[in-house]
């Protein structure tokens, strides 16, 4: 019997031959990261504990991506004290305010490689299986056991495996795609499960888009979503200085606990409506919903393919006059590439307020909260209630392309139909 | 430390209650005593206030979605909740409600069998659920021995403490 991908890594990784879904094992950490929101509650469990080193500095990344620049003393302070448990615990890979969102900075300074077993202190860690890792969220008490030890217990999960067939239209994306798979399947259907997409279409797919989809695996509540290691990683991979790799992918003959077939031909631009990303519906749905404010950003979909695609759209354009567009790209090197691209010359003629690097509106923490009764639309990965500032505030989630027309429009707006006056 | 058998008042919740719900991230850094007063309070603002030590929360499916904020079962702790019983739970809130050593118990058609203010009883180690005042009994999933043992032991820090003194 063959291997999914799962069972692959944590068979490595806790030094077995194979290992059976359900079974709970003790596996050997690769890549350990936390970021501002967490990293100091971690270091401290670690001084109060006595200990006074992590398992390996090579292995361990501390990011500032939430709270950046500080948005208040409380964080400034926060800041402070991580910087001095970095230096004082020697952790070799430290990233200050405004290199990027952990989840960008992780791939793309090359810390991941195919088949290793990464956990990070935050839920969208599920990214990383676009470069056919296993990375999970875990907690903060958790965190500072594997810092500790370098280990942690998990329990092997069933697999379910997307095989996705077709090609996407124009103006439809991956968004659209991971949104409409939520929309379908429901924001549960791989708890405690982990997800391989796969299939002749998911070949097709480049890394940003892999990122993406793998980055909302967690909202269908897996453990792990996965893409294969094929020609696409080793070459992105190659490009960061990580060579010699080989592929990495499922056995054919792996088990799975369940098999979807989607084809992609047919799909329109979605949106995910208040207050769940399952709660799904096509863009011709509910256009004409007036919108307050959009943003483009997020460890979702803050690249350059994605500040490119929201400027292909913009360029030329003006933002309605009651929309505030915000933009936030995913790094420094997203904002680099975007500005000798043209994209930010774009994205800001058009009347965007650029944000630096970072998770500042997504996660509700500043740079751009909503008051009661309005709206957003938004490239992030979630939209539940109070996520961004009030509770009475409503949030929809989409991709660049469809937030960029929506803000040209000022209600959300279907990307496809820009040529023929709608925005 | 957690104990085989615990009886309460349910407080009764809907479906995919969120870590944004259970702790909003706009309190993300400030004190723990300050953050536990805002839990649930979207959905139920006297829950933070009213909720007694002891009492127990009883939710619908996918309760903790979202983030991976240990705060989120952290508030539920702080506040005295003696344990919450689901019809499901999201992967890392019951990761990080186990390693904090705060009991869960996930129990299919939970939410359905309780109002507010129910006596529930509940035994770890079998998953039986009961309405005391409905006399209704409901079989729910224990936790597998090696996550009950984690949540007996006094969570993962116990176990980081340990391998600290070895």
């Amino acid at each position: 019997m063959g291997r999914t991908l799962a069972e692959k890594i944590l068979a490595r990784a806790a030094g077995r031959e194979r290992v059976q879904p359900g079974e709970f094992v003790t596996a050997q950490v690769d890549l350990a990261m936390t970021h501002d929101i967490f990293a100091a509650q971690v270091f401290g469990h670690l001084v109060d504990a006595g200990v006074e080193r992590v398992f390996d500095p090579e292995r361990v990344v501390v990011v500032l991506d939430h709270l950046v620049p500080a948005p208040s003393e409380a964080a400034a302070s926060a800041h402070r004290k991580i910087r001095e448990y970095v230096e004082q615990f020697g952790v070799r890979h430290f990233y200050e305010a405004g290199q990027g969102i952990c989840h960008q900075l992780l791939p793309e300074q090359g810390h991941v490689a195919p088949g290793a077993l990464v956990v990070g202190t935050d839920s969208h860690t599920t990214t990383h299986g676009a470069l056919a890792a296993a990375g999970a969220g875990i907690g903060t008490s958790e965190m500072a056991y594997v810092l500790a030890t370098g280990r942690l217990w998990f329990r092997v999960p069933e697999t379910i495996r997307f095989e996705l067939t077709g090609t996407l239209q124009p103006m439809v994306t991956w968004k659209d795609a991971i949104l409409a798979i939520a929309g379908r399947f429901g924001s549960d259907v791989a708890q405690y499960k982990a997800v391989e997409f796969g299939g002749p279409a998911a070949a097709g797919a480049g890394i940003a888009d892999r990122l993406t989809v793998c980055n909302m695996a967690v909202e269908i509540g897996a453990k792990f979503g996965f893409f294969a290691a094929d020609e696409t990683t080793l070459s992105y991979l190659a490009e960061r200085g990580l060579e010699g790799l080989g592929p990495l992918a499922p056995d054919a003959d792996a088990s799975y606990a369940a098999v979807h077939e989607l084809a992609l031909d047919n799909l329109e631009p979605q949106v995910a409506l208040p207050h769940a990303v399952d709660h799904v519906r096509r863009v011709g749905e509910v256009e004409d919903m007036p919108i307050d404010q959009a943003f483009i950003g997020s460890c979702t979909n803050g690249r350059l393919e994605d500040l490119e695609a929201a400027a292909q759209v913009l360029r030329g354009r003006r933002v309605h006059p009651r929309v505030r567009l915000i933009v936030a790209p995913a790094s420094r090197s997203v904002f680099q590439a975007a500005a000798r691209s043209g994209a930010l010359e774009a994205l800001a003629e058009a009347g965007a307020s650029l944000l630096p690097p970072g998770c500042g509106p997504c996660f509700g923490g500043h740079g751009g909260l909503l008051a009661a009764g309005e709206r957003c639309i938004g490239t992030h990965n979630r939209n539940f209630m109070g996520r961004m500032g009030s509770a009475q505030a409503e949030i929809f989630l989409a991709s660049p392309q469809t937030v960029a027309a929506s803000a040209l429009a000022g209600h959300i707006a279907d990307p496809r139909r820009l040529d023929r006056g709608d925005g | 430390m957690a104990r085989d058998r615990i009886a309460g008042k349910a407080w009764c919740f809907g479906d995919d209650i969120s870590t944004d719900l259970l702790s909003p991230g706009e309190y993300a850094l400030a004190p723990a005593e300050e953050q536990k007063l805002h839990t649930l309070e979207s959905v139920d603002a006297r829950f933070a206030h009213e909720v007694q030590p002891g009492d127990v929360v009883v939710a619908g499916r996918n309760f903790g979605c979202g983030s991976s904020r240990e705060s989120a079962p952290e508030n539920l702790k702080a506040l005295g909740v003696a344990c919450v019983v689901a019809d499901s739970f999201a992967r890392i809130f019951l990761r990080n409600a186990v390693a904090i050593s705060l009991p869960v118990l996930a129990c299919a058609g939970a939410r359905a069998a309780f109002a507010e203010g129910d006596e529930i009883e509940i035994d770890l180690a079998t998953g039986l659920v009961q309405n005391r005042a409905t006399g209704r009994a409901l079989q729910g999933e224990p936790l597998p021995a090696e996550m009950l043992e984690i949540l007996s032991g006094g969570g993962i820090l116990a176990a980081l403490w340990a391998f600290a003194r070895s």
